[in-house]
């Protein structure tokens, strides 16, 4: 199976300087065209109840439907047929925003047939059964080649799962029963050996149910701020209607009574349409450009909440630095050759497997061109393995032994067979743990007396390129990083100085990282944090933003309000910077929407107020024709600007990582200044093509 | 002194007596409302009253004594007016007639002053004294009261308690506008404004006749007029009449009088909240919205226009000629910015460009700088919607004094915020269509004709001064039908009150709230990129609202 072929692979572009800005997915014209059938249908009153602006449109459209009947008119006819437009493309934002999402989830339910699945009886025998009629609790055999039937964790066994249909990731994970690679989701398949899942969720309840709903938009509740603004906006809408509805009879004492079609028109185009026809748009899209990212978000809520994040919580290992700690650099203490310690080294290292030891072999071989294999001479030795007794690993070769480990252990060692410690190891030792790096002592003994330590092996963690960037552009933000890690405080702050993060807490249990949530929120703010494990879980659930990694446990996948399906840590960043594009974009076409109505005051008011009052027409500094193409132009205007804005409305407002007060700037000068001027031009333009059509202009 | 160096200096004195003030009294304030102490004569007042003044009020129960002592005050001086020919002091002045008495117990009560009424023919002195001259006290004292829980919900974290309300009532009143109010008394009283306990006394005209001067106790009620933003003349010419205005230096006391609370309260709220900015951010935009009427105003009524302005060369028609422009110019434009409503000079009689600007500048809400009080809590109800868009503009979920911006807030701010447009639009839109409004009208004419415009323009400044509890009056229009009399009545009574219930919700919801603090992502409320922001939002939303209205008014009156 492949990816859907809306995902976008590449989610955000980094530029070497470490700028960077959140990209957006591609509109294309023709998904209007598409979205056209989904339009009219939502012309269902139900459903334009929902949104108060476009009701009063819709309501108005109707009643000046009736009317254009009852006394028709060229004029009319034309207004009433641009009022329909407006509502027609105000639907159809909504549903060129959710056409996109329908695409994923046609992808996904073709992961969601109906599977068969083997359930383990107690007596160890199996039953087949519908992967619908499982419960919480059953334990079910999946083997190659077959699909899991349902979210759950592998108690027993080890098996390589292709999660394509769910993450687009076509290279196969291995899951395996204990620790924290044990969730396993149900549509994935199994493509090597057997495993034992324990189901932990309901049938029709499973991840892809719920990613289902959520790229649809079938989930989507309106979200805090969405609803706050709509309670503006229709606030606003009230406040026209009063206006329209007592120009009727302030016009008339005037001597003349006002054409309905033109209050309605009047009316249409004051209250905020753009934004109120762009609202839910805005907010389906911002949902779709996470799961663009692979993001899935479990409520609209999370969402916005990661714009206000004043703190985030990273994990060390994997997000600021590439996780395992490598060798760097070897320091002999006086009196040993630097030849003689890597020689040393390497032969402690051969039969060591984990990432630190192959990363000392490796060193050996660049810096000092030692063989990285074992030679025929060297095959005879004994090697003696790391336990966490000893605290240190070594071989005997000869009659020689040679341990590398943690320094008070190789120190003691080292005396038990008659050696000394050297004056120049402490210090070396603490030089290397200041840089932030982990040292590692080396010592030799012939036939275990006469021992003496040779020096110094220098394991650092390396920082990521370009993550300090980032985090400076979060400090521009207001948003406060802190790294968290099981180091000692002394390494904990190297690597913290080094990448540039405001905190950290070293030393960190999973009760130390829910404390420090705590202790945040209880300041106030707002904190984001990723996790993987089970003992994650707790702090995920705490945070106002939990990301956790599709890698991880269900029961971290549950606690979390968001899953990265990439599991890739540093996607915080990414989903921080989506959640303020949200807020952004609404606030920009709010601005827009309001600044918008001068224009139309200068448009309309000279149009129906200069047959009573004459003088009135200075007003018209537009100019326009006549009193109808002012009028006509403007509602044209008010429903074109519409359809114009919805590509911005989904792709976002372009967001570049900086203050606020560089933002308000910015974005008032854009869109607030920006919303005054740009109708004046559209509705003269509009006026001019108008006023061609005979009877009109 | 020629005319520019004359208004020029004027208004330079003005700036410069508020500047000076500016911080011990906005101070002063500050420690009122925040000292935890009552001195002697509280304690009696609250013993007598049997008031707990230890019980920190929910939104509710400060709301519900609010109303009370509302329902309270209006029921006693509508009483006090009907009864007042058997009352001591009544001068042979009868009971007044329910419609005035109802209209102008609303009127003193809403901090409007609204009067409907000629005072010397009409309020007895002792109604004057225990009934209006009380009010204007209280009701000034109500306002600042409730900017107060305001603020509190602002700086209170937790708990939802906004204060008292009676102590707020009784500090306000005995600590701040009682000293106030008796060294601006003292000043005027040096300036030949009288204070007397007699009706009238009997004077020989030019022409040999004999007149009746109506006199009263004017200074004591002059100072507080001005001072707590009410604007009821003891006389009916109010602030044009020599016995309450004699001289220019008088004039000024009186304008510096009018802007000096709630200019000073902008300090408080800086000082309470703990930034100074925050307070001189929202003075900036007020002074901003009062200095661009002032110039615009001196502008329209240097150059003459109209029928009489032509042929007397100057706009002095309704003017004192011991005030002149800039003297009736600073106090209209003064009077109409901080629901006031006392007046020095005819504002029907302005240019028509002149009108329409103090129109608007009640229209805008009466914020520059507004009403004791009154004008601090809605420009921050401004403010809260300007932070609401600025907050999206800045992608973060708004945020103002570190208290979340949410559904709740944003819904009590949008409501008080629709109160005073849907009283302007729906009380003058009635109005017009009603079949007696033509016979009220000072001015009237075929339609089209100036005289028709300005019969609307008095219209929508009786409904806007109301609703605004501004209380000037356009003069021209008749307001005594009953008509008039009620529905100007309740457009007063729901223009007060409505936006105080609201906006105390509002404090109620955000005192539950705990601080979010500031940081590099947040919208910053200081500064000039803020206070654009801000007066975008004021005259915009008031632009937008009564942009038609204007237009078939003062602009087309104007453009004639």
């Amino acid at each position: 199976m492949t990816a859907p072929s809306t995902l976008d692979p590449s989610p955000a572009v980094t530029d070497p300087a470490g700028g960077h800005r959140v990209t957006t997915g591609i509109f294309q014209p023709k998904q209007l065209v598409a979205a056209l059938p989904g339009a009219l249908r939502k012309l269902n009153p139900r459903h334009q109840a929902r949104n108060p602006v476009m009701f009063v449109v819709f309501v108005g459209s109707i009643t000046s439907t009736v009317l254009a009947i009852l006394s028709p008119s060229l004029f009319g006819w034309l207004v009433v047929l641009w009022l329909w437009f407006t509502v027609v493309f105000a639907n159809l934002a909504e549903s060129v925003a959710e056409g996109r999402g329908k695409a994923q989830a046609a992808t996904l339910r073709q992961a969601k047939r109906d599977t068969v699945a083997r359930r383990l009886n107690p007596d160890r025998t199996e039953t087949l059964v519908s992967g619908n009629d499982l419960v919480i609790g059953d334990r079910v055999v999946v083997e190659a080649g077959q699909t899991v039937p349902g979210d759950g964790d592998i108690v027993e066994g080890i098996a390589t799962v292709d999660e394509s249909a769910i993450t687009g990731e076509s290279a196969p994970v291995v899951r395996e029963s204990g620790g924290d690679r044990c969730a396993v989701t149900g549509g994935t398949t199994v493509l090597s050996d057997r495993i034992v899942v324990e189901i932990t969720t309901k049938p029709g309840e499973s991840f892809v149910d719920r990613m289902i709903a959520l790229v649809e938009g079938a989930a989507r509740q309106k979200t805090p701020n969405e609803i706050a603004l709509n309670i503006l906006l229709a606030s606003l809408t009230i406040i026209f209607l009063l206006v329209v509805v007592a120009v009727g009879p302030m016009a008339a004492y005037g001597g003349e009574q006002q054409d309905p079609i033109r209050l309605i028109a009047l009316l249409v185009c004051l209250i905020p349409t753009t934004i109120g026809a762009l609202l839910s748009a805005i907010g389906i899209a911002g949902m779709d450009r996470l799961v663009q990212r692979n993001v899935l978000a479990m409520s609209g809520r999370a969402v916005e909440a990661a714009g206000d994040i004043d703190v985030l919580l990273m994990d060390k290992t994997g997000t600021i630095t590439f996780g395992n700690r490598r060798a760097t650099a070897l320091h002999p203490v006086p009196g040993v050759m630097a030849m003689e310690l890597a020689a040393a080294a390497r032969l402690s290292s051969l039969a060591d497997e984990t990432p630190e030891g192959r990363s000392i072999v490796t060193l050996c071989g660049t810096d000092f061109q030692l063989p990285p294999e074992l030679s025929t001479d060297e095959r005879r030795a004994q090697f003696v393995p790391f336990t966490a007794q000893t605290r240190m690993s070594g071989l005997d070769l000869d009659g020689r032994q040679i341990r590398k480990g943690a320094g008070t252990s190789v120190l003691a060692w080292t005396v038990e067979r008659g050696g000394t410690a050297p004056v120049e190891l402490t210090r070396l030792v603490t030089e290397v743990s200041q840089r932030g790096a982990t040292p590692l002592v080396v010592t030799a003994a012939e036939n275990n007396c006469k021992a003496a330590i040779l020096g110094v092996i220098e394991l650092s963690d390396v920082v990521k390129p370009h993550i300090a960037a980032r985090f400076a552009d979060l400090r521009a933000m207001g948003i406060r990083t802190v790294m968290v890690t099981g180091d000692n405080p002394v390494t904990a702050k190297s690597i913290a100085a080094q990448a540039g993060v405001d905190d950290f807490l070293a030393e960190a249990t999973p009760e130390d990282k829910l404390a420090l949530i705590r202790r945040e929120q209880e300041g106030g703010r707002l904190v984001a944090m990723t996790g993987d494990g089970t003992n994650d879980a707790p702090a995920l659930a705490q945070a106002d933003v939990g990301v956790a990694m599709n890698t991880g446990t269900s029961a971290a996948k549950e606690a979390g309000n968001m899953v990265d399906l990439d599991s890739d840590p540093t996607k915080l960043i990414e989903i921080v910077e989506i959640g303020k594009q949200l807020l952004i974009t609404r606030g920009a076409l709010t601005t827009f929407s309001l600044a918008n109505d001068l224009a139309k005051y200068f448009a309309i008011l000279p149009a129906m107020f200069s047959g009573i009052y004459p003088q009135l027409d200075s007003l018209n500094i537009m100019p326009l024709a006549t009193p109808a193409s002012a009028i006509l132009s403007a509602v044209i205007f008010n429903a074109l600007v519409i359809v114009v804005l919805i590509p911005l409305a989904l792709k976002g407002v372009r967001y570049t990582p900086t203050t606020a007060a560089r933002l308000l700037q910015r974005n008032l000068a854009l869109y607030g200044v920006g919303g005054v001027l740009v109708p004046f031009v559209g509705i003269w333009l509009i006026d001019l093509v108008v006023r061609l059509i005979p009877g009109i202009g | 002194m020629s005319p520019a160096l004359a208004a020029g200096a004027q208004i330079a004195f003005v700036i410069a007596v508020l500047a000076v003030l500016y911080v011990p009294l906005g101070d002063h304030m500050a420690r009122v409302y925040t000292s935890s102490t009552h001195t002697r004569i509280e304690h009696s007042l609250y013993r007598t009253a049997r008031i707990d003044a230890a019980t920190d009020q929910t939104w509710g129960g400060y709301a519900g004594s609010l109303l009370g002592f509302t329902g309270a005050s209006i029921g006693l001086l509508y009483l006090l007016q009907r009864i007042q020919g058997v009352l001591p002091l009544s001068n042979g002045l009868s009971g007044v007639s329910p419609a005035v008495a109802f209209n102008t117990a609303i009127s003193f009560v809403t901090n409007t002053n609204w009067q409907s009424y000629t005072p010397e023919t009409t309020m007895s002195n002792l109604t004057q004294m225990i009934g209006l001259t009380v009010q204007n006290f209280v009701s000034a004292s109500v306002g600042v009261a409730v900017v107060v829980a305001l603020i509190r919900g602002f700086i209170r974290a937790g708990g939802g308690h906004l204060g008292n309300f009676w102590v707020d009532l009784v500090r306000g009143s005995l600590r701040i506008l009682l000293p106030l109010a008796a060294i601006v008394a003292l000043i005027l009283l040096t300036q030949g404004v009288v204070m007397s306990l007699h009706a009238a006394f009997t004077a020989t005209g030019l022409d040999g006749s004999a007149q009746s001067l109506a006199v009263a106790p004017v200074a004591s009620q002059e100072a507080i007029k001005e001072l707590g933003t009410n604007g009821g003349g003891v006389l009916n010419a109010n602030s044009a009449h020599p016995f309450e205005n004699p001289t220019p230096l008088s004039n000024i006391v009186q304008i510096i009088a009018l802007l000096l609370i709630p200019v000073a309260l902008t300090r408080t709220f800086g000082t309470m909240v703990g930034n100074a900015k925050q307070g001189l951010t929202l003075l900036a935009v007020m002074a901003g919205l009062w200095g661009a009427m002032m110039t615009l105003s001196t502008w329209a009524e240097s150059t003459a226009s109209g029928a009489a302005g032509t042929a007397a060369g100057a706009m002095m028609e309704g003017k004192e000629i011991r005030f002149g422009i800039p003297g009736s110019v600073l106090f209209a434009v003064s009077t109409t910015g901080t629901s006031t409503g006392a007046v020095n000079s005819m504002h029907d009689s302005f240019s028509a460009s002149s009108g329409g600007l103090y129109l608007l500048n009640m229209l805008f809400g009466e914020i520059a700088p507004g009403g004791v009080g009154s004008g601090l809590y809605s420009m921050l109800v401004f403010a809260i919607i300007a932070v609401f868009v600025g907050g999206l503009l800045v992608g973060r979920t708004p945020e103002y004094l570190g208290k979340k911006i949410g559904r709740r807030e944003i819904t009590m701010a949008a409501l008080s915020v629709l109160v005073m447009p849907a009283l302007v639009l729906v009380g003058s839109g009635v109005a017009l269509v009603l079949p007696g409004t033509s016979n009220a009208l000072g001015n009237s004419g075929d339609p089209g004709t100036a005289g028709g415009i300005h019969g609307f323009s008095e219209v929508l400044y009786a409904y806007a001064s109301a609703s605004n509890n501004n209380g000037s009056a356009f003069a021209g229009l008749t307001v005594t039908s009953d008509w008039f009399q009620i529905s100007l009545g309740v457009a007063m009574l729901l223009g007060r009150l409505l936006p105080i219930l609201f906006i105390l919700a509002l404090a109620g919801s955000l005192a539950t709230q705990r601080h979010t603090p500031a940081s590099a992502g947040t919208l910053p409320t200081t500064g000039v990129l803020y206070g654009a922001l801000l007066s975008g939002v004021v005259v915009l939303v008031s632009a937008l609202t009564f942009f038609p209205a204007l237009a078939l008014g003062p602009l087309a009156e104007a453009l004639l």
